[in-house]
């Protein structure tokens, strides 16, 4: 086994890898760019080297400094986690030249699998089942578009050497081909710096159901049952699952057995996923092969008892399998949620910036959270937005998924926007709960998984905050004396407490008055005033019990007594109950009081790069025509013209970089008349 | 520690009749109270709200921190003095905090009269000003008034204590490096363009705040030139071109936030100079002192029972227990200030009034604040009395109740008559604060005995014409006297003129006090020295 090991890598996966690695008795090097400073993965490792910029063609993708500091460290072998430099081969190729261990299969097998076509024609050749389409090297558009014909549509484009939904287009007729195709393109490029397509038959309501494999250098090859992917959002998968609901132990060994066909086929050596597509008729057709470790690797771990990065690191230094075929045993189910900062009624548009408040639920033999990431931490915008998984486990499935709607309620974020309260609709949503699943889950279901809804009445979530707000400043009150702890009293009438708070698109007064014989007792009454309608009303008053310990609010209402966490933090206030948060925010007098914003005004959605600015100075521009495309967080963005106008100005070029807020393009709008 | 003990029943009848008579007048309080809020009615205040205005005192919550007590000062001025409904004297007055920093402030109310000021306006606002001045507190004047009350012009113009003394005010506390902080929400003609024009720095609100000394008609009228309110003094104008004013603000919410970053950065550091100890609740309901006081002034009580609900942990070391009994003094903490009480417990004797002085001297030289409760009939009278120099025993107290330079405060808890009412540091002898409970009364002497006294010079006076006078006679001459000094003495007819700073709830008495003495100690306490006391 070795004694140190540098890990190419960050964030959770950076962590988790550290921690069975230390557990194991073994040092580990971590490595990090500037925005890393400060993270968690550096500071869980015993030593940690510098590599550069932010940007991670600046350091995580740098392989000479990798490899430099691996051997400065006297690392004898490189994990290198998921994403970044996992499945390059010249990476493995420079580890050997090094003479440092590379933790994951041989260079050739990445290779094999890293083109899309060839992994294809190796995995029809092994006898493991495939979609039909077009592999070939011909990519002219017409003869890539007369394939799809021929497959018939719909048809699925997708990037030879791609992954993780980069550079993947579903085409359902003719006519959208063209566009398709080249968006595709531009993003294959982008991302893997190579276009190459390829055409397949798009199958209806698939399942993604994955098989993950183990093989040492000494012959012996298993495969540790199956995951569920289907949940996925634009190729990216949401939630994960083992063992695949409803599926027959005839179909896994099948799957599996093919899984493990398609490694000894190229030879493989450590830990590998084999990717299907299962239809409704329980046949399976090879994706593709990721010669990594993978995101969801913890649910298979979950209902095996095994730890994968054990085993990878144990067949990296030659040993054998810790398991035959048949000691594998599956126990119970689990779930993993990826809790990730974005926006889903933003079209998920990825979010950043400092997380003020991070409460998990307490972990233990069935919960699992593996994070890089703490309060006061940043999501930058250089990396992955994933913020943690959640993994859940029990008996069986149902039981399991009770503790994952519960988990994600008590996973509690203030700061960046996050999906946890899309991840609880999914998970509590009807055909998700009778595991009715397909690729398509999301598409199908989009709108009712965006509704929000709190069943919580408004007044009484308003008298909640305003009794907190109350309590927090009595609490955070370092002067003394009566002035400090007078709790709004005022001469021969009731005692007022006054905050001014955004809900949404209200503006809420809050009339927050303290009993004075008893200061868990207060009423609260709330003036509510719509910014759009310009009503207003003022809501019945609410009496409740309110105490305040840490973050934890105990209401009694009526008799009815619950807890309530409560995120005080700078300018945002954020209450997280059974049922949802409620956000609020303190007014923001600046922007208040600012004056009326140029409507005419475009400005960066978030950081994140220039790619193509389509209009000049002096060109007259449509409503809705596209002025500038950024990249951002691995994603494209259009910004488009609010109305129809004459650019006035554009103060950016295509590939520089702009942070969020910035002003892109000063447009004079037209009148209407 | 020598903890109060209470010798009350809540089941006594007497204890159950003071009470009832008590709380009914603390309702009447309340009730009167509610209706001065609303200022000059809910019409006119619906009209001013129409206008995207504030009114008064909500621009003294939105000014003040959320949670942060108001200590409104003069809330009965003008109450039935004018035959104009005048509540609150058309002015809203009071400490708050403000960024933590406790500020006087001082907001027009435009829906009484136009905001104009009337005789006791001025004084109201002379009043603010002169507690800010004692106290050391930025002052922060909400203006939004037509100026002075033309018809009454003789009573606000011409004298020391009239309207120019506003500006006399801003230029020496400025001076004394107390903040003075305008925010002009509304009309500030003629004189009161001075409020910001005086103040160290001023805000103006957009199309609502206009500041010039003569507003567009008497313009028109002296020179014929025709303009705007707006473009005569209106905040463009004034932050831009002219800069009478230092801030614009796009609306009434905005001003006031202007104004509390204004006081954020003031720069006042808050040095302990006294020492300050955990507060302690006292160990009796604040409530019980209607029951033990009631609203009969001729029924006596033991003082200490209300000193017991007024003070920390109802812990009170007396001073010359045994000596002078009808005045108690005697050390205690209010919300952890150190305090010094002087008690009325019956009729001042020379012993008692000794005892005061003695006492006085002792706060004033420790810098400890005094506090007085008020309920005295007056000084012992007769051959005896003045033979032993009751008026020299009586002078040593007033001579120490006048130079003390500690703060003192001041709460009528009963009777406030004749000399007693000096020697108990009434308004004459400037206490800090001054209060009233809604039983108390104010007069020279009570009104029985003015009837008396001159009902006995007028009999004097008929026997030397050899006149006779019936007894009948008699009682109908002394009715309407003693109807008079009953109507004068009320407190809502001294609180009305301003000859305190408020009447209170007795049972808020505790933390008015504790608010008081907090505002108070913004200022240093100086050095006492005292006249010649007669001995």
């Amino acid at each position: 086994m070795f004694n140190k090991i540098l890990i190419a890598n960050r964030g959770e996966i950076a962590c988790r890898v550290i921690r069975t690695a230390q557990r194991m008795g073994i040092q580990c090097v971590a490595v990090y760019s500037d925005a890393d400073q400060h993270s968690q993965h550096v500071q869980m490792a015993d030593e940690a080297f510098y590599i550069g910029g932010s940007a991670s063609q600046q350091s995580y993708l740098v392989i000479e400094k990798i490899i430099h500091a691996a051997k400065q460290s006297g690392a004898q072998a490189i994990h290198p986690g998921y994403g970044f430099l996992s499945e390059n081969e010249q990476f493995a190729d420079a580890c050997q030249d090094a003479g440092i261990v590379f933790i994951g299969p041989p260079a050739s097998a990445i290779a094999a699998m890293g083109s899309k076509s060839a992994a294809k024609s190796i995995m029809q050749e092994a006898g493991v089942p495939l979609v039909p389409g077009y592999h070939g090297n011909d990519q002219n558009e017409k003869t890539l578009q007369a394939e799809a014909e021929q497959i018939g549509y719909p048809v699925l484009l997708k990037a030879a050497y791609g992954g993780g939904g980069k550079g993947m287009r579903a085409v359902h007729k003719a006519a959208e081909f063209s566009q398709a195709l080249a968006s595709a393109k531009r993003e294959a490029t982008a991302s893997f710096g190579n276009d190459k397509m390829l055409v397949e038959k798009f199958i209806v309501k698939p399942r993604h159901v994955e098989i993950q494999v183990f093989c040492d250098e000494h012959g012996n090859a298993v495969y540790l049952a199956e995951r569920d992917c289907s949940v996925q959002r634009r190729h990216q998968k949401v939630l994960e699952e083992a063992p695949a609901p409803a599926l027959s132990e005839d179909t896994r060994q099948a799957m599996g057995e093919a899984a493990v066909r398609a490694a000894q086929a190229i030879d493989y050596r450590g830990a590998g996923t084999v990717e299907f597509l299962l239809d409704a008729n329980n046949d399976f057709f090879f994706m593709e092969m990721n010669t990594r470790l993978q995101v969801e690797h913890p649910v298979t771990e979950m209902i095996t008892g095994q730890d994968l990065v054990e085993w990878q690191l144990i067949v990296a230094s030659g040993g054998v399998l810790p398991l035959s075929q048949d000691q594998v045993t599956l126990t119970g189910h689990a779930f993993e949620a990826r809790i990730y900062a974005e926006d889903p009624q933003q079209d998920f548009l990825p979010s950043t910036g400092h997380i003020a408040y991070l409460r998990t639920p307490d972990q233990d033999q069935h919960i699992r959270i593996d994070s890089g990431v703490r309060q006061g931490d940043d999501v930058s915008p250089y990396y992955d937005p994933m913020i943690a998984k959640l993994i859940v486990w029990d008996e069986n499935r149902d039981r399991a998924l009770l503790r994952l709607q519960r988990a994600l309620r008590e996973y509690r974020i203030v700061g960046p926007t996050t999906n946890l309260d899309y991840l609880h609709r999914l998970a509590t949503h009807k055909d998700f709960v009778r595991a009715n699943l397909s690729t398509q889950f999301i598409e199908q279901h989009g709108d009712s998984l965006l509704h929000v809804n709190n069943p919580m009445p408004a007044a009484l979530n308003h008298a909640c905050i305003g009794a907190a707000l109350a309590l927090a400043a009595q609490q955070n009150n370092l002067a003394t004396g009566p002035w400090a702890q007078a709790q709004g009293w005022r001469l021969n009438q009731a005692a007022s407490i006054q905050f001014e708070l955004q809900f949404g698109e209200q503006k809420l007064q809050l009339d927050v008055s303290q009993a004075a014989s008893d200061s868990q007792l207060f009423s609260v009454r709330t003036h509510v005033e719509t910014d759009t309608s310009q009503s207003s009303e003022t809501l019945e008053a609410v009496q409740i019990r309110a105490q305040l310990e840490d973050d934890t609010l105990t209401i009694t209402h009526q008799g009815h007594r619950f807890e309530l966490n409560v995120a005080l933090c700078a300018q945002h206030y954020t209450l997280f109950s059974g049922q949802g948060r409620v956000d609020y925010q303190a007014i923001d007098t600046q922007a208040a009081f600012g004056m009326e914003e140029d409507a005419g005004t475009l400005t960066a959605p978030m950081n994140g790069t220039i790619v193509a600015v389509n209009v000049e100075v002096g060109d007259r521009v449509e409503k809705d025509q596209a002025l500038v495309v950024m990249e951002a967080m691995k994603m494209e963005y259009t910004i488009k013209a609010p109305s129809a106008g004459v650019v006035e100005q554009v103060f950016f070029q295509a590939g520089e970089l702009v942070s969020d807020g910035a002003q892109l393009v000063a447009l004079q709008v037209e009148d209407d008349a | 520690m020598a903890v109060l003990t209470s010798k009350i029943n809540p089941r006594d009848e007497t204890f159950v009749a003071n009470q009832a008579s008590m709380q009914a007048l603390v309702d009447d309080l309340h009730t009167k109270v509610a209706q001065l809020k609303l200022g000059g009615g809910e019409a006119l205040q619906q009209r001013h709200q129409a206008r995207g205005k504030m009114l008064a005192r909500e621009r003294i919550e939105r000014l003040i921190d959320p949670g942060s007590a108001f200590l409104e000062i003069g809330q009965f001025a003008a109450w039935e003095v004018y035959e104009d409904y005048v509540p609150c004297a058309g002015v809203v007055a009071g400490i708050g905090n403000v960024e933590g920093v406790q500020c006087m402030i001082v907001a027009n109310d435009a829906t009484v009269k136009g905001g104009t000021y009337y005789p006791l306006t001025v004084k109201k606002h002379l009043r603010a000003q002169e507690i800010a001045e004692r106290c050391h507190l930025p002052c922060i004047y909400l203006v939004d008034s037509g100026g002075a009350n033309l018809p009454r012009q003789d009573e606000v113009f011409p004298d020391r204590d009239h309207f120019g003394r506003i500006f006399f005010n801003q230029a020496n506390m400025s001076a004394k490096g107390i903040p003075q902080i305008a925010v002009v929400m509304g009309l500030c003609t003629a004189g009161g363009a001075y409020v910001p024009a005086m103040a160290d720095e001023s805000i103006i609100v957009k199309e609502q705040g206009t500041i010039f000394l003569a507003g567009p008609p008497l313009v028109k009228a002296a020179t014929g030139e025709e303009v705007s309110a707006e473009e005569l003094g209106g905040a463009d104008v004034h932050t831009r071109i002219s800069g009478v004013a230092d801030h614009f603000a796009v609306s009434d919410a905005h001003a006031l936030d202007i104004a509390r970053r204004s006081v954020a950065r003031l720069n006042r550091p808050q040095g302990a100079q006294i020492e300050v100890q955990e507060v302690r609740a006292p160990r009796y309901p604040s409530e019980e002192i209607y029951g033990i006081v009631g609203t009969d002034l001729r029924k006596p009580y033991d003082v200490r029972e209300v000193i017991a609900r007024v003070v920390d942990d109802s812990d009170f070391d007396e001073f010359k227990q045994n000596y002078g009994n009808t005045l108690v003094t005697g050390f205690a903490r209010i919300h952890g200030f150190p305090v010094g009480i002087v008690a009325n417990n019956g009729i001042l004797f020379s012993e008692s009034a000794q005892k005061g002085a003695h006492f006085i001297e002792l706060c004033a030289q420790r810098k400890i604040p005094l506090v007085f409760l008020q309920n005295i009939t007056g000084f012992m009278v007769g051959k005896k009395y003045e033979a032993e120099g009751i008026a020299k025993h009586g002078a040593k107290m007033v001579m120490a109740v006048s130079c003390a330079k500690v703060p003192k405060f001041t709460v009528l808890i009963g009777g406030s008559y004749g000399a007693g009412n000096y020697g108990m540091c009434g308004r004459a002898y400037d206490p800090t604060m001054m209060f009233m409970w809604p039983n108390a009364r104010i007069s020279v002497m009570g009104g029985e005995q003015a009837a008396g006294v001159m009902a006995t010079v007028t009999r004097d006076g008929k026997a030397r014409k050899g006149e006779n006078w019936s007894a009948e006679e008699e009682a109908e001459f002394k009715k309407p006297i003693v109807a008079q000094y009953d109507a004068q003495g009320h407190p809502y007819y001294a609180s009305g003129r301003l000859w305190d700073d408020g009447i209170i709830d007795p049972a808020q008495t505790r933390t008015v006090l504790g608010l008081s003495i907090a505002a108070a100690l913004n200022a240093p306490i100086e050095e006492t020295r005292f006249g010649v006391f007669r001995m």
